[in-house]
């Protein structure tokens, strides 16, 4: 070992046995961290190149204004539209659940819960989180679903309802923990300001904690949306597979994802319509939560509030 | 009215004001329960509906379109081959990523200087954690099934799988080698040791627990993953657990799925078994992790 300084090792140095087995060896590790970039130009040339032998076949504008999607049956249909329409009232519906909910959560842990409780409470909610999504498809067929049709009887196996409310618990941790954390980041310098004020605690949590940590919350939500717009299994159990715009929530749908179940576990042949379909739904979906990430990186970052 | 206190009392009386922060807390309070009955509710309806299902025939033998061969006194029927094939598809999963995941963190924690590439591959990560675990089950289908022709194998969903949790290993991997003090570094370097000699024999041990806590969780998120190993074709009709890396495979929550969609409504009580089964190897992963945690973190 030479005098030089150890934390300047650089691939280009040259010379004794060990500077060369250095270089090689970050170079070995600097190979392991590119495979995370190729996994993404990996999943942009597959999905684009797929789209592409599809939309050969298919004219774009037909994919993106028909209303009605059967690219496997006849009569064939490619409008893209009726699985769009059942992905976002899965999003939204789940959305008017998970919200509220976990806000309300947030506040609660944050502000009013003894901190014994936060602990245990907080992770207890993660657990939601960590439950696989193929047995929220099963509770929702075994529970939801016959618990809707005991107030509405004529509810099918299959409906929009059951899909929406168990992929809005499974995001319920998603904005209750990282709302509190961005509501606990909050100093209480903000808060005894508020209280010298007079103001009641239930002013300091509505008027001052939550909008002083929107950008966290918001970006919690963006992320909360962007998880069910991708959920699959549990949508694909309780939500059918029936591509139709319907506003009745008590009707079968079929999401973005579920259609891609549903042409994974049939026989489809690789380079027909329904395999190319495939790659053009992944990449609109693909498009669909990029860019709600993306806005939840640029939310967070842009509003930041620093506290010390 | 800039100046003016936005809290002073108005109108209103403070009856009114502690009725309102009384009735406030109360929502929260019971938006909290929300999340904790659903999961009670979830846990209750998986035990309910699998009670006197999960056997140990059901443990131990190949699955059945028969729902009789499922009950007691059948000629039994169950989840063997995914059970073996989710346990071998982990091993696999977990071998890649250890390599891979540790490498790539030890080479952003450890080498990697700050600059544009190093903010891009971190970027790139960030964005690869939030893309749906479907489309990795089309770039496995694609790539490992198709170009590399692997074929639907146990290889080809490890791989897709590895690729799925990756991201996730990557960052808690570096928030571990992050925790090793740098005077712990600096110490090495001290004596002579060069880079590779102080992340061999000082970064990486220290950091050994959090990168192992960290990988068995990510890892008991892959073993739950459904859509991934659908779209690269994992089998639901194997009688045979897989005997090779390139041979078909079966997986416990792909058995659920099947389970789960059958129109038979006994069939939901296999599907509810296959849970049982799923979950409650899920717990022991977890707690093993949690385990390693509370043994060596020096924080708690």
């Amino acid at each position: 070992m030479s005098d030089d300084d150890p934390m300047n090792i650089t691939a280009g140095s040259s010379g004794s046995i060990d500077d060369r087995k250095n270089a090689a060896i970050r170079y070995v590790f600097f190979s392991c961290a590119f495979v995370t970039v190729l996994t993404t130009l990996g999943i942009i040339l597959v999905l684009v190149q797929g789209s592409i032998e599809f939309f050969q076949h298919v004219s774009i504008v037909e994919y993106l204004t028909e209303t009605e999607w059967s690219p496997v049956i006849s009569p064939h249909s490619y409008g893209v539209l009726p699985l769009v329409w059942g992905t976002l009232v899965i999003t939204i519906g789940s959305a008017l659940i998970a919200i509220p909910v976990g806000t309300a959560t947030a506040i609660y842990l944050s502000e009013y819960a003894d901190p014994q409780v936060r602990k245990t409470v907080k992770p207890t909610l993660e657990i939601l989180a960590g439950i696989p999504t193929i047995v929220y498809g099963f509770f929702a067929l075994s529970f939801i679903t016959p618990l809707i049709q005991r107030f509405y009887p004529e509810t099918g196996t299959f409906n929009a309802a059951a899909g929406a409310i168990v992929v809005g618990i499974m995001i319920i941790p998603m904005v209750s923990s990282l709302s509190e954390d961005a509501m606990s980041a909050v100093p209480d310098d903000l808060r005894n300001a508020a209280y010298g004020l007079g103001a009641t605690k239930f002013e300091v949590s509505t008027s001052v904690v939550v909008p002083a940590s929107l950008s966290g919350v918001i970006a919690s939500y963006i992320l909360a949306l962007s998880r069910a717009i991708g959920e699959t299994m549990a949508v694909t159990l309780a939500a059918g597979m029936h591509p139709q715009i319907t506003v009745d929530p008590l009707e079968p749908i079929q999401t973005m994802t579920a259609y891609m179940v549903q042409i994974g576990i049939s026989d489809v042949s690789v380079g027909s319509i329904g395999y190319q379909s495939l790659f053009a739904v992944g990449l609109t979906l693909f498009v669909m939560t990029l860019s709600m990430n993306l806005l939840s990186l640029w939310i967070k970052s842009r509003y930041r509030e620093e506290y010390q | 009215m800039s100046t003016g206190n936005p809290f002073a009392e108005g109108t209103e009386d403070i009856a009114r004001k502690r009725l309102i922060g009384r009735a406030f807390v109360a929502i929260c309070f019971a938006s909290t329960l929300v999340g904790i009955v659903a999961l009670v509710a979830l846990i209750a309806d998986v035990l309910v509906e699998s009670w006197g299902w999960v056997t140990w025939e059901f443990l131990t033998y190949p699955p059945s379109q028969v729902i009789e061969n499922f009950l007691p006194g059948g000629r039994g029927a169950g989840i063997y081959p995914a059970l073996v094939g989710s346990i071998f598809l982990i091993a696999l999963t977990a071998v890649f990523t250890v390599f891979l995941g540790v490498g790539a963190a030890v080479y952003l924690e450890e080498y990697a200087s700050e600059n544009r590439l190093t903010s891009f591959i971190e970027a790139n990560i960030a964005n690869l954690a939030g893309v749906p675990s479907i489309v990795y089950g089309l770039l496995g289908l694609a790539i490992f099934v198709r170009s590399v022709q692997l074929g639907s194998s146990l290889i080809a969903g490890a791989l897709t799988l590895t690729l799925l949790i990756l991201p996730i290993v990557i960052v808690s991997t570096q928030e571990a080698l992050r925790s090793v003090p740098d005077s712990q570094r600096q110490a090495a370097y001290g004596v002579g040791a060069t880079q590779w000699q102080v992340i061999r024999d000082v970064v990486l041990p220290r950091a050994l627990p959090g990168i192992m806590t960290g990988t068995i969780l990510s890892l008991s998120r892959a073993i739950g993953e459904t859509a991934p190993i659908l779209m690269v074709g994992a089998a639901t009709s194997l009688f045979v657990a897989p005997d090779g890396l390139t041979a078909p495979f079966s997986a416990m929550p792909m058995m659920i799925f099947e389970w789960a969609s059958r129109p038979d409504p006994e069939f939901q009580h296999v599907a509810a078994a296959g849970i049982v089964v799923l979950l409650t190897i899920l717990l022991l992963m977890n707690a093993v992790a949690i385990l390693i945690r509370n043994r060596y973190d020096p924080r708690s």
